[in-house]
């Protein structure tokens, strides 16, 4: 069967989609798509707060999704499809959503699972003060971060972290990750 | 004496450091993937001052963005003016932030409530 483009089409302008992508996010890549964004963003003649919000938010989740990579590079030997991941902007009237795909091994998806809820259930003084505690631990994550990112993400996004873990095979689930910012 | 400068670019910030001045600062956007690399050499030479350092400490950020990568970095940086005020050195960072960067506020008061240092928080106009 013909991949019908025009549905595909229908689907991302119906779903006000900025700027999607789906593959190996690499480095080139990650600067070129954040490029893009802060053109699109200065375009939109967005509010300067809302603007940094979303680019903000944006760095830390292909940031995310950029590390995670070489987790999944050494934990598959260089499986191709898993190493991908999916990427997506939109924006509505109301607000801009970023969602974000990606595998991970299925023996994470509990830790990842744990963490992103506690993140959920803090109000805003809470995260500040787990982001501070966090911040000021001893030592390094290989990945530079040292655990950051969710809670960052959720400071400046002021809402909760949605999210989805779908089993794949044995090994491995896929993690969908959606993000909202208010204008 | 050690000084360092290095040019800013879209994801690095400019950096100057000047130990006989006893100045350093950070202008611009950090948001390196690998930060622990980028602010390697700066760390290094911080933490040589921070055995001679001068009487009076300068310390001046000026930051747009910056990634959770380098807020590790930034505080590694942070814990070297501690130590150099733990020994009654003059130290004061000067945190800058635009008109309405509520954000960048906020992550200026997360330093000042992990480093014992003073902090003088200057909004600038956008």
């Amino acid at each position: 069967m013909k991949f019908d483009i025009y549905s595909f089409y229908k689907k991302m302008e119906h779903n006000d989609i900025m700027l999607s992508f789906k593959g190996d996010i690499t480095s080139e890549l990650l600067s070129s798509m954040l490029q893009i964004m802060e053109t699109k963003l200065e375009n939109l003649d967005e509010q300067p707060k809302v603007r940094k919000k979303v680019y903000n938010v944006l760095v830390e989740c292909l940031q995310n999704l950029y590390h995670h990579r070489d987790e999944i590079r050494i934990a598959t030997g260089n499986d191709e499809n898993k190493k991908q991941a999916i990427f997506m902007i939109s924006k509505n009237a109301v607000e801009y959503n970023i969602m974000t795909g990606n595998f991970v091994k299925s023996e994470k998806v509990a830790g990842l699972k744990a963490r992103i809820d506690k993140i959920n259930g803090m109000d805003k003084d809470e995260l500040k003060q787990h982001y501070q505690d966090v911040l000021s631990l001893e030592g390094f994550s290989e990945k530079g971060g040292g655990g950051l990112g969710f809670i960052d993400i959720a400071r400046k996004s002021g809402q909760k972290l949605n999210y989805e873990f779908l089993q794949i095979d044995e090994e491995f689930s896929f993690f969908s990750l959606y993000i909202k910012i208010s204008q | 004496m050690d000084k360092i400068t290095i040019e800013g670019t879209s994801k690095t910030p400019t950096i100057v450091f000047d130990s006989d001045a006893g100045l350093l600062e950070l202008k611009g956007r950090s948001i390196p993937e690998n930060s622990i690399e980028f602010y390697k050499p700066v760390v290094e030479s911080l933490d040589k001052y921070s055995h001679e350092p001068k009487e009076k400490t300068s310390v001046n950020i000026q930051l747009e963005y910056f990634n959770t990568s380098s807020s590790k970095c930034i505080l590694d940086l942070f814990k070297k003016l501690e130590t150099i005020h733990k020994t009654g050195k003059d130290v004061v960072i000067n945190w800058f932030y635009e008109e309405d960067d509520e954000d960048m506020l906020e992550a200026g008061e997360d330093y000042q409530a992990i480093i014992k240092v003073p902090f003088k928080m200057i909004e600038v106009g956008s």
